[in-house]
């Protein structure tokens, strides 16, 4: 029993203010899908939250319709009309940010700390970012009268969920794009509410379009000849999918896919901030990131010093109910990614890898999954090489810079990658040659609006944020 | 004989009127010199009494205004932005008042005068969204031939000394005070001398906006008392001479050598047109910066 | 152990850096933690026990510090006693006197507190003085200015003098980290002061700003943590300065526990040396135990 035991301190669920039942939002009116109804769940406990009246693609065809009749007038609106709703957007996020964090905490199994404190106020912060481009495109390196490219299809994954939304509709309509967005299967339940959000700022119908439902939707949308722009976040799988269907239909398109990234510290790195990056870069948001740092590569003459310094570090991380304040590790999405990260993870015994988890007390019911670090790990190993998109470190070890960049490097992936010493020119010759879209240095998983995002290689193309993300929706 | 009197009408309310004083430090002292000066509207007819205000209330003003520029420069873009934006907010919530301010001052129609307040508040957007962007706009990394990372970035250059327009009393004033302040610089502005008033009910927006007390310092009276002793105060590191004649500009440029002011002289003073981004470079500083790439 | 000036210089810089950024964020993600009813009533009643209720004004005077001492015994009904007065040594005496029979202890400042400038014979005189009198606690400054110059083996020197000086009371040293100023310099004097012998290492006289703050405090949590880890020895910390409500003595107790661990949770090796602090401590306990808030009418002043 703990000298300092902390009582539970959970959030209300109330303050979620979660409705039975939700429906699709086409044309400016919220409407029951043709698809199917599903529950979507709470993966804490595995059980309903709200009953969705999921989309089929006669649904696609009435939003692709409303969006293109929307285009019109949308794109000849001022920029700074385009900008305000946009404004309004975003303080209406502000506004319910507490009701956002923990519905997206009980649909999504993520803290609520880090809905809370992360995901809510970036996403009102990226309606504040792009509201600010809306009427100044001539100014951001584009030519002098920079044009939308027309309806963008939008394809969101379920480990930021409103984030995700965010990300995508702020720069799409911050152009003159119009939009329509689909959530993941396993988290729609954010993306409704703010489509509720952009019904009461009044956005004109047509404009955004957000349908919940599977992949099938996701596919008509795709295919859909009114769609003039394909945006996807989520697997390289169906990132390759997706890029292989639009093939030769003239339609733009950018991808925003997994990784495996590495982590380099060295022995001259600030070693307790450094373990904190690890432990960030690996376990926050249950290792469901993009742009985790999967990989430790530690320099060989530290190693011991840090893996023994990281396991004393993780014994205080607290696995538990998303909606308790204290809690550090989430919920696992769904049990099919529970069971994908099972199946990788024991693939690291059987190669040959050692083992370990801090104690943890894990609940009866729902889809959990206990931190992990696997030393002895060794780059022709599956845990090193495949995306196991959960809280699993893979640590590997090196000599020098120069292997350290080619271990990072020696992965289709290139999304991200951090760099831990203490020495300037270090930092920025590793920046220079490691092949990641996104180099942290003395930091990781950090997010700006304003900072652009996205990967090399098989992580995808395309950036999001920045000046360098409205490139995405605009006309060439 | 006197004629029997008429059955009286229930009096008038009287309207409680309003103090017209200096903003300073985030507060509304009235001028250490204790004068004012009537404000006439268009019509001729008495609007109020402005406070006049001194060169004491100048040198209040740049102190006020340097000792609050570090907070301001150190807050986030971010930050910065969703203040401007703020403001925004408190402008449109004040729009009949502000219109019926410019209708009294400057004798516009009332459709004119709504959409000359809109104007204003639209401008305050747009600059509210420069905040977090404009260094993406002029800031760089340079290909420099060598082993160097080298890169540009812009920085506020301090406290601005802003002459705002004579004639323009709220558009005009926007656009002079809003690209001062989103890029981290402090400001003492001098309002119109003819029409100070909107520039006081503006001061007050300000004040109830989050935006820390000395960012904008606004000083009303004798322009040509005033702008001199902007001109040569040591401690100001820019000057706007918008609303200064074009005959009188030479000896306030000459004053600000002293010190080598930034001097920034307008271009085209149609109000509606779109502002582009000169007033915003005109009070940065670019700093680059070199280090090594090497392991 | 016998150092020269050159092995304290190259130990000392050769510690891992602290990133400030870094630190920062530890620290205020440890803040977010929620402590509530039952975690909140055992952290407001421990932090209670691990106050050293401190006056050092120059206008103290014995009966200042009879009343502290007495608010210090009984802060009021019900809650645990204070772990000990902190007070001048020329005061030592009238404190020892009113805290008989209680398990208060007496510390006392020396070695010129605040600012540590006089002669070396002059503060090793200040601790004996203390000593003599009753103190079983010493609170002692560190030379900042012999720190900042890099006369590392100086500092390292009076720190092991007052130490022997102060014979069997157990010896604090105040580093000043706001004098310090980078939390490298935090790391360093924690290390050097717990090398030197102190029992505790604290952040503040007190009389300057900034004093205990939370990235301070997490440098030196992590110093006593990795000390002991190095060398079997435990050692304390003590914030002192600015710790002025009951939600940050909370907080910090939880980064005690998550940072140091659950041993030092204890006021044998944890201290906050405060005045107010007191008050807010007993005020938050009255609402735990009444459900409504109260004012200061409610808390004695000391």
């Amino acid at each position: 029993m703990p000298k300092f035991e902390y009582a539970p301190a959970p959030e209300s669920r109330d303050i979620g203010r979660l409705k039975e039942h939700y429906g699709i939002f086409v044309d400016g009116a919220f409407r029951d899908g043709a698809g199917e109804a599903t529950k979507t769940i709470n993966p804490a406990n595995e059980e309903p939250l709200a009953e969705v009246a999921e989309a089929a693609p006669s649904d696609v065809d009435d939003a692709v319709r409303a969006a293109r009749r929307a285009f019109g007038p949308w794109s000849a609106l001022p920029g700074r009309e385009r900008a305000k709703y946009l404004y309004r957007i975003a303080r209406a996020i502000q506004e319910r940010s507490r009701e956002l964090a923990v519905l997206e905490s009980l649909d999504n199994g993520k803290p609520i700390k880090e809905s809370r404190d992360v995901d809510v106020p970036l996403a009102a912060a990226h309606f504040f970012y792009y509201a600010g481009w809306a009427d100044k495109l001539e100014y951001a390196g584009f030519g002098p009268s920079p044009r939308p490219i027309g309806v963008a299809g939008q394809i969101i994954p379920w480990n930021f969920p409103l984030l995700m939304a965010a990300w995508k509709i702020a720069p799409a309509l911050a152009c003159g794009n119009t939009v329509i967005l689909k959530p993941a299967e396993t988290t729609p339940l954010t993306a409704l509410t703010l489509a509720e959000i952009i019904a009461e700022a009044d956005l004109p119908p047509g404009v955004v379009n957000i349908l919940a439902g599977g992949p099938e939707v996701g596919q008509a949308i795709v295919e859909h000849e009114g769609v003039d722009k394909i945006a996807f976040t989520g697997s390289t799988e169906v990132g390759k999918i997706i890029q292989r269907t639009i093939a030769g239909t003239g339609k733009r398109v950018s991808l925003e896919l997994g990784g495996k990234a590495a982590n380099i510290i060295f022995e001259d790195a600030a070693l307790d901030q450094a373990i904190e990056g690890i432990v960030n870069g690996i376990f926050f948001n249950q290792g469901h990131v993009c742009c985790a740092g999967s990989r430790l590569l530690v320099q060989e003459s530290v190693a011991d010093e840090v893996i023994a310094a990281l396991q004393a570090r993780l014994l205080t991380l607290r696995l538990g109910d998303p909606l308790d304040k204290n809690t550090d590790i989430g919920a696992i999405n769904s049990a099919a990614q529970l069971a994908r990260i099972r199946e990788l993870t024991s693939s690291g015994e059987s190669e040959g890898a050692t083992r370990w988890s801090p104690p943890c007390e894990i609940p009866d019911r729902g889809y959990w999954f206990a931190p992990t670090v696997f030393t002895n790990v060794s780059q022709a190993n599956t845990i090193a090489r495949e995306e196991i998109f959960g809280p699993v470190l893979s640590v590997l070890t090196f000599r020098t810079p120069a292997e350290a960049v080619e271990k990072a490097n020696n992965t289709p992936y290139g999304l991200s990658a951090g760099i831990w010493t203490e020495k300037g020119s270090r930092i920025l010759w590793f920046a220079q040659q490691l092949r990641a879209g996104v180099v942290w240095a003395n930091t990781f998983n950090r997010f700006d609006p304003g900072s652009p995002f996205g990967g090399y290689k098989e992580s995808g193309f395309g950036r999001e944020g920045g000046r360098h993300g409205l490139e995405a929706y605009l006309a060439h | 004989m006197p004629t029997k009197a008429k059955p009286s009408k229930a009096p008038e309310r009287l309207r409680v009127r309003k103090t017209y004083k200096l903003y300073i430090g985030g507060a509304f002292p009235r001028s250490e010199s204790g004068r004012s000066y009537p404000v006439t509207g268009s019509d001729g007819a008495l609007l109020a009494q402005a406070a006049q205000a001194s060169r004491k209330d100048v040198r209040d003003a740049v102190v006020a205004a340097r000792k609050a520029q570090p907070g301001w420069a150190r807050a986030t873009a971010y930050n910065r932005g969703q203040v401007l934006y703020r403001v925004a907010e408190m402008l449109d919530g004040r729009r009949e008042q502000f219109a019926a301010e410019l209708t009294a001052a400057e004798g516009l129609t009332d459709a004119k005068a709504l959409s000359t307040v809109d104007a204003a508040i639209d401008r305050w957007v747009w600059y509210a969204g420069w905040a977090d962007k404009y260094a993406q706009i002029v800031g760089s990394s340079n290909p420099v031939a060598g082993p160097y990372f080298n890169f540009s970035l812009p920085e506020p250059t301090g406290v601005v000394g802003v002459l705002a327009p004579q004639d323009s009393s709220l558009l005009g004033l926007v656009s002079v005070v809003a690209p001062v302040i989103a890029t981290g610089n402090t400001a003492v502005v001098v309002a119109s001398e003819q029409r100070p008033l909107p520039a006081v009910s503006l001061a007050e927006v300000l004040a109830t906006s989050d935006l820390p007390g000395g960012v904008v310092n606004l000083l009303t009276g004798r322009v040509g008392e005033l702008a001199p002793w902007l001109a040569s105060h040591r401690d100001v590191n820019a000057i706007d001479l918008t609303g200064v004649a074009a005959p009188d500009r030479p000896p306030l440029q000459q004053a600000a050598a002293d010190n080598v002011k930034r001097v920034y002289l307008p271009g085209g003073l149609d109000w509606a047109d779109d502002p582009g981004t000169s007033r915003l470079a005109a009070f940065i500083e670019t700093k680059t910066v070199w280090h090594p790439i090497g392991v | 152990m016998a150092r020269s000036e050159a092995d304290l210089r190259r130990f000392l810089h050769g510690l891992p850096g602290v990133d400030q950024v870094g630190a920062e964020g530890r620290a205020a993600g440890l803040f977010t933690r929620s402590i509530k009813t039952t975690a909140k009533a055992w952290a407001i009643d421990m932090a209670i026990s691990m106050v050293d209720l401190t006056t050092l004004e120059g206008a103290d005077t014995p009966g200042k510090v009879r009343s502290l001492c007495a608010k210090a015994m009984r802060p009021d009904g019900t809650a645990p006693a204070v772990a000990a007065v902190c007070v001048y040594p020329d005061l030592v005496a009238t404190a020892v006197d009113a805290l008989q029979g209680s398990r208060v202890a007496v510390a006392s400042v020396a070695t010129a507190f605040p600012s540590g400038r006089a002669a070396l014979d002059t503060k090793l005189h200040d601790v004996r003085d203390a000593v003599a009198a009753g103190a079983g606690e010493i609170d002692m400054v560190i030379d900042r200015g012999a720190f900042l110059a890099g006369h590392y083996l100086q500092v390292f020197d009076e720190i092991v003098a007052t130490k022997a000086a102060c014979g069997s009371a157990h010896l604090k040293v105040i580093l000043e980290t706001g004098e310090l100023v980078t939390l490298d310099n935090v790391r360093r004097a924690s290390w050097l002061a717990l090398l030197a012998g102190g029992d505790f290492i604290k952040t503040s006289t007190g009389k300057v700003t900034p004093a205990a703050t939370p990235p301070v405090a997490l440098t030196m949590l992590q110093a006593v943590r990795d000390f002991h880890a190095t060398t079997g020895s435990v050692r304390g910390v003590k914030l002192a300065g600015g710790i002025r409500t009951s939600k940050d003595a909370v907080r910090y107790l939880v980064m005690v526990n998550e940072v140091a661990g659950e041993q030092w949770l204890d006021p044998a090796l944890f201290r906050f040396g405060a005045s107010s602090l007191l008050n807010d401590l007993l005020l938050q306990r009255h609402k735990l135990a009444t459900g409504v808030y109260d004012g200061p009418d409610y808390v004695t002043v000391d």
